[in-house]
């Protein structure tokens, strides 16, 4: 009969800690759809047509996001431009010509210390390189600024996707006596094209959000301006001025920026698994 | 495209001189991808000079206590990374306290309980959060979790420990809402679909096999799950909490909006802080003078160094993970 006993005492044990990680999840995925429910709602009420049409207004006035959208989406494109194909070139060094050397190790391990570094001290060192160097803040800064948080994450996952080709595709191009950089170009690139889109569209949603790294290169601008050597608008910058700002007006745009924010970026991210999928499927 | 054909066709010299060509065109592209990996380790390097030179300054005039000064005022020009540093280790490990276990938790919960229909849906719902950025969190905190939390939890907890020795002093009023304990909560909501993600791929990783052999032997899935999958999976799920914490040290929004900016350090964690991430950018736009500046920088070249710290110490183990699990697979 002990025997029982103990064996009861196993059983409530482990019904015990499931339940805690049950509440566990429980308490986690309620946060997580509160922020979400909570952004959407705030966000939606906040929204309205001319946020694409109007400029970032002064307080107390009416106005939109223009300025700030097309800010972003202009630096985030010079930043995919610049940092793609340094991160497919740096990934294929990784993946054909370095594999096993120690050169490729280091760049390895560096690469995926720059995936995670603090991104506001990527701002930092931009800022010495360019803000300094100008004089002055400039959409080119904050471009730069992301262009150096595009090239790891293009890079990792270039690697990552051009091991996963099967070396014999490789050797059957060298066989017909194909220089390897036509098999790379040819062959391997064109087995992981799907994998390095991926790539490049987790960098788009990585960059879209980002902050930090644009609060001392690109700062800010109210209003509409297309040049990259002054400073311009962007939603991230926009939304924590405006959010820390007294004004209710400004919080409401705050808020709309941030669902338009989170939506390109889970557009995105979901965009970046289909094109995975499609990848499996082959 | 290589035409193969027509280069079979060239005869001679013709045909030297363009397999002369292929050589170096090949040389080219080679050179071409060395740089592009070269460039990245010069982004690297790049970081640290930059940020140790705009750090000299400040480095120089205070010395070694600079790092352990709490006085921080731009109108004598004296400054001191204590406040800031505190913060960020005090925010960090409340953040991780909260974090890791729950997100251990869901983890569990997603590889072992979880209807299989609805693994991959919550799987990929949260792998999607981790991907959302920090300001969502920090406005989200700043305007809905702060007013909440001032009005409805921290009076509660402050009337709750009000008796307790240690208790009383770390969770003293007044409610103010934003603070060290906010800013903390804020994070570790930030970091758990991370550390999730990390913790469900790690455990996915052990072999049935092992698991089926416990049961086998008449484990409940508490004890299989302490005694086979998390002595396993330890360095992976260690890595993933380290690469967790690296993120939290660097945070910045989500710590900015709610953290309240003061330098100081208060015995009660309700009370107004800030970090170092958050110091920098509030402050940098607006530093005026040299040495204000470069006290700045020098508290971002500290954070840089420690989280350089505890990534590498990340990948260390998540690699070795990797080459156990080759070795396993070969």
């Amino acid at each position: 009969m002990k025997n029982m006993g103990r064996y009861r005492g196993r059983r409530i044990r482990n019904r015990f800690f499931l339940s805690l990680s049950v509440l566990a999840a429980g308490f986690g995925l309620v946060w997580l759809a509160l922020i979400l429910g909570d952004l959407v709602w705030e966000g939606a009420a906040a929204f309205k047509p001319t946020l694409f049409t109007m400029s970032t207004p002064a307080p107390g006035f009416d106005g939109g996001l223009a300025n700030a959208i097309f800010g972003s989406v202009l630096m985030s494109a010079l930043a995919v431009l610049v940092g793609t194909p340094i991160g497919i070139l740096a990934g294929t060094y990784l993946a054909e010509y370095g594999r096993h050397s120690r050169t490729a190790a280091v760049i390895r391990f560096v690469n995926d210390i720059l995936l995670s570094a603090p991104s506001i001290l990527i701002g930092l060192f931009i800022y010495e390189l360019f803000v300094v160097t100008m004089g002055h803040f400039s959409g080119l800064a904050g471009a730069a600024a992301l262009a150096v948080l595009v090239v790891p994450v293009v890079t990792r996952t270039t690697e990552n996707m051009l091991l996963l080709v099967p070396n014999t595709l490789r050797e059957a191009a060298a066989a017909l006596g194909t220089p390897r950089s036509f098999v790379i170009r040819a062959v391997t690139w064109r087995a992981a094209r799907a994998g390095i889109i991926t790539g490049i569209l987790l960098a788009v949603a990585r960059i879209s959000g980002e902050t930090a790294p644009l609060l001392f290169t690109a700062l800010n601008n109210q209003f509409w301006s297309t040049d990259v050597m002054q400073p311009i608008a962007n939603l991230p910058v926009v939304i924590f001025q405006f959010a820390m700002s007294p004004y209710e007006l400004w919080h409401e745009l705050a808020w709309a920026g941030a669902l338009l924010v989170t939506a390109a970026v889970l557009l995105l991210s979901i965009l970046a698994r289909v094109y995975e999928g499609k990848r499996g499927l082959r | 495209m290589v035409d193969l054909a027509l280069s079979e066709q060239l005869a001679g010299t013709e045909r030297i001189t363009a397999v002369r060509r292929f050589g170096r065109s090949d040389a080219r592209f080679r050179n071409l991808t060395y740089a592009a990996a070269l460039l990245v380790f010069l982004i690297f390097v790049g970081i640290i000079t930059s940020l140790a030179a705009g750090a000299w300054p400040a480095l120089k005039t205070f010395g070694p206590a600079f790092f352990i000064r709490l006085e921080w005022n731009p109108v004598t020009d004296q400054y001191g990374a204590l406040g800031p540093i505190y913060g960020t280790v005090v925010t960090s490990a409340l953040a991780m306290l909260v974090a890791v276990p729950v997100g251990i938790g869901i983890a569990i919960f997603l590889t072992e309980i979880c209807p299989r229909s609805l693994r991959r849906p919550i799987g990929i719902a949260i792998e999607l959060l981790a991907g959302i950025p920090s300001i969502i969190y920090g406005i989200w905190g700043l305007f809905v979790f702060v007013p909440f939390f001032q009005r409805h939890i921290e009076p509660a907890i402050i009337d709750l420990f009000a008796d307790v020795p240690v208790l009383r002093d770390l969770f003293a009023g007044p409610p103010y809402g934003i603070g060290v304990f906010a800013a903390a909560m804020i994070l570790s909501i930030m970091i758990l679909p991370f550390i999730t993600a990390v913790t469900r791929d790690v455990f996915e990783t052990v072999p049935s096999v092992l698991k089926e052999s416990a049961y086998a032997l008449g484990s409940t899935t508490w004890e299989v799950m302490t005694h086979v999958v998390l002595p396993f999976s330890r360095a992976g799920v260690v890595g993933g909490a380290m690469l967790a914490l690296g993120r939290a040290l660097g945070e910045t929004m989500a710590v900015t909006f709610v953290i309240g900016n003061a330098h100081n350090i208060q015995e009660s964690l309700l009370a107004p802080g800030t970090s170092i991430s958050a110091a920098i950018a509030n402050e940098f736009t607006e530093a005026v003078g040299t040495l204000y500046t470069s006290s700045l920088i020098a508290i971002g070249l500290t954070l840089f160094v420690v989280t350089f710290l505890v990534l590498a110490s990340a990948q260390l183990m998540l690699r070795r993970l990797e080459q156990r699990a080759g070795g396993v697979s070969a």
